[in-house]
């Protein structure tokens, strides 16, 4: 029973010190350095445009979970019921020419098909065959300007009183699987993986892959969106923003 | 002659920092989805070949539930430990270390050898004549060096989807990502193992001359 005390002492003591050193600006600025080494690495190791693993049609898992917003409110009901056609996906921010989209002028571009596997930061993972357009041919064709440094996507949900959002650089944004998923294992998006549209960023985990996308904005720097995190778990609970790891 | 050179002590307080670190915030990780599967995917109850069990706050870092403040330590101490892992090997190899203390020899792996071995350490008798190391402790500081720590890096790897197109190959040996999330565990809590044991065998044998040997690395009169 000592041995035990002790051991639940020592643990407290060190977990008390941990917490109290990461809460020092130092520290946050060194946690915030290893997360960009980490991207820098795996940058260094995996060249811009190599492709991550597809899949056969054999590995697709049985189901695919949804996380976070699975049911959102407001207006969404509604436009579900009328087959999403009302919705529209704007091209905006630093661009020359933006957009406003259908479904249907998604549907008719060229479409990517990928069976990926998509990773979750609880630790998780599930197989499904995305389909649609790749994020690169949007972006072309509303002509991003010079000064665009990041690619944010906003998000028809709200959760917990906060829209959700989030946000890539050029390097992941033009990568050939980054597409605006419309299709999931052959059928339109499930609601709980982000009908009508969705991201899919494959090098980096799930929550970078926002759901029921209603926008996509080219902007120079993400300090004045949200919190100035990049994205909603980044800005709420502290998430790392690169999420390669 | 130095019962441990300047490179092992150094290694080896830096490596125990990192790997307490890397446990404790892999503990509050593993409490955001505690459940292990094997193959590529994995997500319900069902699937798991292990049901893990919510480890409290006082193991934990940080001593509250936050995957996001668990993964910054993680992420960070990561580096330390990859990279002095790397700076030991090399260390290890060029000062022959690795060729003298600790690779085995054939006749060691004689039956009679390790039978002999394992009585003496079921009788605490810790004198083990003039080399460094025994069988049994060789045996197991190669398992640790050449398979647990070097097996943590590369499950890490297998794990990061970032790493996913040039690394592929390695998350096809641990036999797909959920099969190399397993084996990070399971070596993970077998480096736990290994550290269990040696404190106590550490305990049992001297702690002060071996403590002072990882230390200043002074020779002291029995090796």
């Amino acid at each position: 029973m000592r041995r035990r005390n002790f051991l639940v002492a020592a643990g407290a003591a060190f977990v008390a010190g941990c917490n109290r050193v990461a809460d020092s600006k130092p520290a946050a600025r060194l946690l915030d350095a290893a997360e960009s080494w980490h991207k820098s690495a795996q940058r260094f190791l995996n060249p811009p445009d190599a492709l991550v693993r597809e899949y056969s049609r054999a590995d697709i898992s049985p189901f695919f979970r949804g996380n976070g917003t699975t049911e959102p409110g407001g207006a969404y009901p509604a436009m579900q019921s009328n087959g999403f056609a009302d919705w529209r996906l704007e091209v905006r921010g630093l661009v020359d020419n933006p957009l406003s989209l259908t479904l249907e002028n998604i549907r008719r571009l060229p479409q990517r098909t990928q069976i990926t596997r998509h990773d979750c930061v609880e630790g998780w993972s599930a197989i499904g065959e995305w389909a649609g357009p790749q994020l690169s041919i949007l972006l072309e064709a509303a002509g991003l300007q010079d000064d665009a440094r990041f690619i944010v996507f906003r998000c028809f949900d709200n959760l917990s009183g906060s829209d959700y959002y989030e946000s890539v650089d050029l390097v992941d944004a033009f990568h050939p699987q980054t597409i605006v998923a419309h299709m999931l294992n052959g059928e339109p998006l499930p609601v709980r993986n982000g009908a009508p549209l969705r991201m899919r960023i494959e090098r980096q985990l799930g929550y970078k892959h926002a759901k029921y996308l209603t926008g996509i904005e080219a902007v120079s720097s993400l300090d004045d969106i949200g919190a100035g995190g990049g994205g909603y778990w980044e800005d709420r609970s502290g998430y790392q923003w690169y999420a390669g790891i | 002659m130095k019962r441990h050179a300047l490179s092992t002590r150094l290694w080896h307080w830096t490596n125990l920092v990192c790997v307490v670190v890397m446990f404790m915030s892999g503990l509050t990780i593993s409490n955001a989805h505690p459940r292990l599967y094997w193959g590529e995917w994995g997500f319900a109850p069902g699937q798991a070949w292990l049901m893990v069990p919510r480890f409290p706050d006082w193991m934990t870092v940080p001593g509250y539930y936050s995957l996001a403040v668990a993964r910054d330590w993680h992420i960070l101490m990561a580096w330390p430990f990859a990279l002095a892992l790397l700076f030991i090997w090399i260390a290890m190899l060029a000062n022959g270390h690795f060729f003298r203390d600790i690779l085995t020899r054939r006749t060691e792996w004689a039956p009679h050898n390790i039978a002999k071995d394992v009585k003496a350490h079921l009788r605490l008798d810790f004198d083990h004549g003039s080399g460094k190391y025994n069988f049994l402790q060789k045996l197991t500081y190669a398992i640790v060096f050449g398979i647990l720590l070097p097996g943590m890096v590369f499950t890490g790897i297998s794990i990061s989807p970032g790493m996913e197109p040039s690394f592929g190959w390695v998350v096809d040996l641990f036999g797909g990502r959920q099969s190399a999330r397993s084996f990070h565990f399971i070596f993970a809590f077998s480096i736990l193992g290994f550290l269990i044991l040696h404190v106590t065998l550490v305990m049992l044998a001297g702690p002060f001359k071996l403590l002072r040997g990882m230390i200043t690395g002074r020779q002291s009169d029995e090796a």
